[in-house]
């Protein structure tokens, strides 16, 4: 039995040692974005603005209702109107209806027979003209009948309960006839005996609020039909791959005749990583054998993408001086209508509900429970800002009780580094010095200086496991010319994965940073990529990149002994140069010596593969984990609720920054979007399930004016991290702990403590009047 | 069109009608329903998709253009509102690179996936024709309409103030 500790460092030799960067090299500077100049100019051409000459337009039709059976649909005026090619509903679709989905293969190509969820679409109408398209839709008939659907955590797990999945579905399961989709447990060390050595006790409940992605991209699908009987698909997907084989798998076709081009995702944040509508595209286009062109609508983007919303019981001991004794958590994870890869949000949200502490007693249930709306899917975060907000809550709930402040109370709990804060069978141990981002977190916010009348502050920690697996494989051509071209297949919707593969190849194959170019998204000519998620494409796809250079630097050395007949022992080969007996070469010119009159290039393969293990309950060992230290000074205004941020410190353990512009940019953005999370952001249903605040009017996001005064984003960077250069993946430590800081910050001002998220003007208001009454 | 509609005068045989419109200084002349928008307009007839569609309700300022060089949302004005006027889309602030604003949005990184970008760099540029020298607060609320689900508006903010710095300087 091996130790976490040493299951951790095995894991990240696994991944490779990191290299050192090299000396006066691009990776480690602030290099501009890739691609930016095209961003900003307008240039960018995103799926909506790609062209297809005498493409057919797609508009869905729907039933007004959360949950209901179809009972017949006519299409007879709807074909009537002019331009109306085709309006395809389930019975035009092979039976039985083709279904699929990353955890559960249980997502119907059309609803059929039944709707499931708000926005489910039933037909699709095909036009030549959008107009055309959304006349016929609207046009179309669908005779349905409400049902008792559920729309809450209550409601779905009350005795007799409306089963939004049919038990079909998930044959010989033991939950196939509830709502529990699936259940995660966790646990170790002795509860009882750790109770018997407690001496505070806190227990409360905390709910986290459904919330949608809101990609100011809404989206959309081509399906283009090929000569060949196959399909070229443009999606602005996370997982090209993956959309790739999902549509292979419906259409029975084999993978070389589904080609996915994932033009750059106008922002994704998990919202965009798994197939919803495209397979429906891809039918319309074989069957109308046109091209198919489907833009969603903002309204659209909602009803098919959104965070899993989570109430958490949790009960936590205290010692008299402050260290934690046990943890008890109960999380009900609000899932939707299908699976998508809900259950693994909640299994691996809740694996980290104890947080990065040392706590000898811990015991975690958490469920997915169905519900008839949106299937929630992965969010920055992917279920560990739920899990957080109550951890976080509980442990300055423990401090106000002790005298503690909320620094003191996470020293004395937060693990050394090498040190297990999971125990069990699945044991994990910190790869980080965290301790370090919580003292700069306290250190840039003032902690402990006075504070004018009606401030406050608040600071939390949190973490998130990374990828558990994980393959990427790339190419890079070095060219005759010394310029190279890199094959990479990570999405790049805005962390700027492209700039840190041009810096990796400038500095590994000694070219000039503007000539390297980057190729994705198109899995008819880059490599595989298993999935952009997890903060995953640094480690993984960066490591690849890494091989491939080595690779190319290791054709050069060959072709050049071989040219100019200097032995091979004699040569050696470094980044961006080929050390020969002479002296060191530049490598492009070794390349150039080597290639001689007939040119030609080197081509380099890269692949980075982690294989999980059986056992684990999250399929393996993360290969890295995300900290992040947030602490944050708000104002409340008692006379209104509102809160006034004055100050937020945002610190991540990032390893090794490679470009701390991106890593600062990546890291602002996140604390913004946990902002969101913590202040505004909630989606609504009616008793129909029908999402009231549906689109940008009235489902409110962070603005410029809701920007804290002072946001200040810090690192810190002990190349510890498994990635190129001891890089760890970092774009979403910033918005784990928000919620958590936030709340204790409200807390320190106005002396409420509010266990519901967000805090909207009106929930502290009301909370300060309750408090007011009660004096 | 049933037989018994009448088209009305001002539209042609299908039921379009022809607008003339200056954009990005060059006068085009396009036949739209009269319900299209001016965002639709300049992005399927006009050909120029640099300026995005997001919200469609006047919230996101993804659309943002110039119209006789005043900031508006595009998806909330009519093609046929725009019959005789000047139309400045991202595209025509620049007709050789990017504008010094734009450099600033890359040197602060202010950019990331993009999207919102384009109608971003309209209203910081209308910002500061109007205002060449705003304060942050300022600067704030004039972008206030801009969203940026990348969170991006520190670094915009500074992008902005690194351009009003570079024009003071001329």
């Amino acid at each position: 039995m091996t130790t976490a500790p040493e299951r951790a460092i095995e894991q990240r030799d696994a991944l490779g040692e990191p290299s050192d960067p090299y000396p006066q090299g691009q990776v480690g500077r602030p290099v501009l974005r890739y691609g930016g100049g095209d961003r900003t100019s307008g240039a960018q051409r995103f799926v909506a603005d790609l062209r297809f000459p005498g493409s057919l337009q797609v508009a869905l039709v729907t039933v007004p209702v959360g949950c209901a059976d179809v009972l017949g649909i006519d299409t007879t005026a709807a074909r009537a109107v002019p331009g109306v090619v085709d309006v395809v509903t389930a019975a035009d679709l092979p039976s039985p209806m083709p279904r699929f989905g990353v955890s559960h293969t249980d997502r119907p190509v059309l609803a059929d027979g039944r709707v499931n969820y708000h926005g489910e679409p039933v037909a699709a109408v095909v036009a030549k003209t959008l107009d055309a398209a959304q006349a016929a839709a609207r046009a179309v008939r669908v005779d349905h009948r409400e049902l008792p659907g559920v729309y809450t955590l209550d409601d779905a797990l009350a005795p007799g309960a409306h089963r939004v999945q049919e038990p079909s579905l998930r044959p010989g399961h033991a939950l196939a006839d509830t709502n529990v989709l699936e259940e995660a447990h966790y646990a170790w060390g002795d509860l009882e005996a750790e109770e018997a050595r407690t001496e505070v006790v806190v227990e409360e409940t905390y709910t986290f609020p459904m919330v949608t992605h809101f990609p100011i991209e809404p989206g959309g699908t081509v399906a283009v039909p090929t000569d060949s009987g196959g399909l070229d698909v443009y999606s602005p997907v996370q997982h090209p791959y993956l959309l790739q084989r999902t549509l292979a798998s419906v259409l029975g076709l084999p993978l070389n005749q589904v080609r996915v081009f994932a033009p750059d995702p106008g922002g994704g944040f998990g919202g965009k990583q798994n197939p919803k509508l495209e397979p429906l595209l891809a039918f319309l286009a074989l069957r109308t054998r046109r091209t198919c062109r489907l833009v969603l609508s903002l309204e659209e983007t909602f009803q098919s993408m959104r965070r899993a919303g989570c109430r958490i019981a949790a009960r936590t001991g205290f010692t008299a001086d402050g260290a934690l004794t046990f943890h008890h958590v109960d999380a009900d994870f609000l899932i939707g209508a299908y699976a998508d890869v809900a259950p693994r949000v909640m299994g691996k949200g809740s694996y980290v509900a104890a947080g990065p502490y040392r706590i000898p007693g811990v015991r975690i249930d958490a469920r997915a429970v169905m519900t008839n709306t949106t299937p929630s899917t992965a969010f920055r975060g992917f279920g560990s800002p739920q899990v957080s907000w109550a951890l976080e809550s509980q442990l300055d709930a423990g401090a106000r009780r002790l005298g503690l402040d909320g620094l003191e109370i996470r020293r004395r709990n937060l693990v050394a580094k090498g040190e297990a804060f999971v125990r069990g069978e699945s044991a994990a141990a910190a790869d980080g010095e965290w301790h370090q981002s919580l003292e700069k977190a306290a250190e840039l916010i003032g902690w402990g200086t006075p504070l004018p009348p009606g401030r406050g502050r608040g600071i939390a920690v949190g973490i998130k496991p990374g990828a558990t697996s994980g393959l990427s494989q790339s190419l890079v051509r070095l060219l005759a010319d010394g310029s190279a071209i890199v094959y990479a297949g990570t999405s790049d919707m805005g962390q700027g994965a492209r700039t840190l593969w041009q810096q990796i190849v400038a500095d590994e194959l000694g070219a000039p940073l503007d000539q390297v170019s980057v190729v994705s998204g198109d899995t008819g000519t880059v490599p595989f990529d298993l999935q952009t998620s997890a903060s995953r494409s640094t480690v993984f796809m960066g490591s690849a990149v890494l091989e491939a250079c080595r690779d190319v630097r290791q054709r050069v050395l060959a072709l050049y002994a071989e040219s100019t007949g200097v032995p091979p022992e004699e040569l050696e080969e470094r980044p961006g140069v080929l050390v020969t007996p002479e002296g060191e070469l530049p490598l492009p010119e070794a390349a150039r010596t080597a290639l001689g009159s007939l040119r030609g290039e080197f081509i380099g393969q890269g692949t980075r593969r982690l294989r999980g293990k059986g056992k684990h309950p999250l399929g393996g060992d993360a290969a890295f984990y995300e900290f992040n230290a947030t602490a944050i000074e708000v104002e409340v205004d008692r006379e209104t609720g509102e809160l006034l941020l004055t100050r937020h410190v945002t610190v991540s353990d990032v390893g090794t920054e490679l470009n701390p512009l991106q890593v600062v940019s990546q890291d602002e953005g996140a604390a913004i979007m946990g902002l969101g999370h913590s202040q505004m952001e909630q989606l609504l249903l009616d008793e129909h399930g029908r999402i009231r605040n549906l689109g940008a009017l009235d489902y409110r996001i962070p603005t410029f004016k809701d920007v804290p005064v002072e946001l200040v984003s810090a690192a810190v960077e002990n190349h510890d991290g498994p990635g190129p250069y001891g890089s760890k993946g970092i774009s979403e430590g910033a918005l784990l702990c928000t919620a958590g800081a936030l709340g204790a910050a409200v807390a320190d001002a106005a002396g409420v403590v509010i266990r519901d998220l967000p805090l909207t003007p009106e929930r502290v208001w009301a909370a300060i009047q309750a408090a007011e009454a009660a004096q | 069109m049933t037989s018994t509609a009448r088209v009305p005068d001002h539209l042609d045989d299908d039921g379009l009608q022809t607008v003339t419109l200056t954009v990005n200084g060059s006068e085009r002349t396009v036949a739209v329903p009269t319900h299209r928008t001016l965002l639709d307009g300049l992005r399927d007839e006009v050909g120029l998709p640099g300026t995005k569609s997001c919200c469609a309700e006047g919230e996101c300022g993804a659309c943002t253009v110039l119209l006789d060089g005043k900031s508006v949302n595009s998806c909330l004005v009519l093609c046929v509102e725009a019959e005789g006027h000047q139309v400045t889309t991202v595209e025509g602030l620049s007709d050789d690179g990017l504008t010094d604003l734009q450099e600033e949005f890359l040197n602060a990184g202010a950019v990331q996936c993009g999207f919102c970008i384009p109608g971003q760099v309209v209203s910081a540029e209308y910002l500061l024709r109007t205002n060449p020298e705003p304060d942050e607060v300022q600067i704030r609320e004039a972008l206030s309409g801009n969203l940026c689900r990348c969170a991006g508006y520190q670094r915009i903010v500074r992008a902005v103030q690194a351009t009003a710095a570079r024009r003071s300087e001329r």
